[in-house]
């Protein structure tokens, strides 16, 4: 038990690291696959982080890691999905961030974004990370975080455009 | 959680228990338990500090704590005078005191020894504060019953729990208990 952990760095109790990122977890993952697959990313997640966690050299930016790792997972699940399209109703039900109501078309076109951009633009404005934080979780620059944001609002402003 | 605890990745299982001595947070490993918090020490300190000194894999799971709860909960209906549970002993850092813990552990139901006993024990008798200290960071209160050690004289002496909960904890095992379980 001892034998695993890392010196020096300080990690709170996992239970605690749920409790606080969880619920966020949890509608990204349905925001990224869909309500239906949700649960089984969440609970891959959920293991996958608890597998690595007392191996963790750096704790200071916990919850970019927990969206990496979500992020993997979301990945795992569109690829094992293979061509297959996302069905148009499993659309979250849950409202994001502080806008209030859900907006179904919206989230379609979220969904529809490549990979990257997907989880950039919900990074930003659905959880709130700042650019720094995205880059941490999509393993990219904070540049690179930016324009992925970017190339990822342009897209569905177009798509809003055009339909 | 049971695929986590399937593959043996909860290092502390804990979960929150009432008793008439207020909320208890139980803490095992896989040796055994391993802590018991009263309600006056918060919650996250308690996790903190398991999270610190035995693995950050804490998390939350009642069904790991049943046999332990149950214990608890026939002690506290006076049906239970001796615990059978394993026990945990890593909080407990220095040989001195664990030697004064486990001297406590086999004082049995009902009886009561002084802080001297308990020194003298550990193979110091002058060292009674020492002795106190040692029973004051006891992790595992109730079970290692640190609540049958009282100052020479018979004064009630300090408790991690309050006063009144040695106060109960005494007065349960002597049968002069006012409360009777839930």
């Amino acid at each position: 038990m001892a034998g695993t952990r890392s010196p020096h760095v300080k990690l709170p109790p996992f239970q605690l690291l749920l409790d606080r990122h969880s619920g966020e977890l949890f509608r990204f993952l349905s925001a990224s696959v869909g309500p239906v697959d949700a649960e089984d990313a969440f609970q891959e997640t959920f293991l996958s982080a608890l597998r690595a966690y007392p191996k963790l050299r750096d704790a200071s930016n916990l919850r970019a890691w927990l969206f990496q790792i979500a992020h993997r997972k979301a990945l795992d699940t569109h690829r094992a999905r293979g061509r297959n399209p996302i069905p148009v109703e499993q659309v979250p039900e849950v409202a994001v961030g502080a806008g209030g109501e859900a907006e179904p078309a919206l989230w379609r076109a979220v969904r529809r974004l490549p990979d990257k951009q997907r989880t950039a633009v919900f990074l930003r404005f659905a959880a709130d990370l700042d650019y720094a934080q995205i880059g941490e979780a999509l393993s990219c620059s904070e540049p690179a975080a930016r324009q992925n944001v970017r190339a990822g609002l342009a897209t569905i402003r177009k798509g809003w455009a055009d339909g | 959680m049971d695929r986590a605890q399937a593959e043996g990745l909860v290092d502390v299982a804990y979960t929150e228990t009432d008793s008439p001595v207020g909320r208890l947070l139980v803490a095992v490993t896989d040796r055994g338990l391993v802590r018991v918090s009263f309600q006056r020490e918060r919650r996250d300190d308690v996790l903190e500090e398991l999270a610190e000194r035995l693995s950050p894999r804490v998390l939350e799971a009642p069904r790991r704590l049943d046999e332990v709860r149950r214990e608890l909960d026939q002690y506290f209906l006076g049906e239970r005078t001796e615990f059978d549970l394993p026990l945990d002993w890593s909080l407990t850092s220095t040989p001195f005191r664990r030697k004064v813990l486990e001297r406590t552990a086999q004082v049995p139901y009902g009886a009561t020894i002084s802080y001297r006993d308990a020194a003298e024990a550990a193979g110091n008798e002058r060292a009674v504060r020492a002795a106190g200290t040692a029973l004051g960071a006891n992790p595992i209160p109730i079970v290692v019953p640190c609540h049958r050690v009282l100052r020479t004289g018979g004064a009630l002496g300090g408790y991690g729990g309050g006063p009144d909960a040695k106060r109960f904890l005494l007065d349960l095992e002597s049968g002069r208990s006012t409360v009777t379980g839930r």
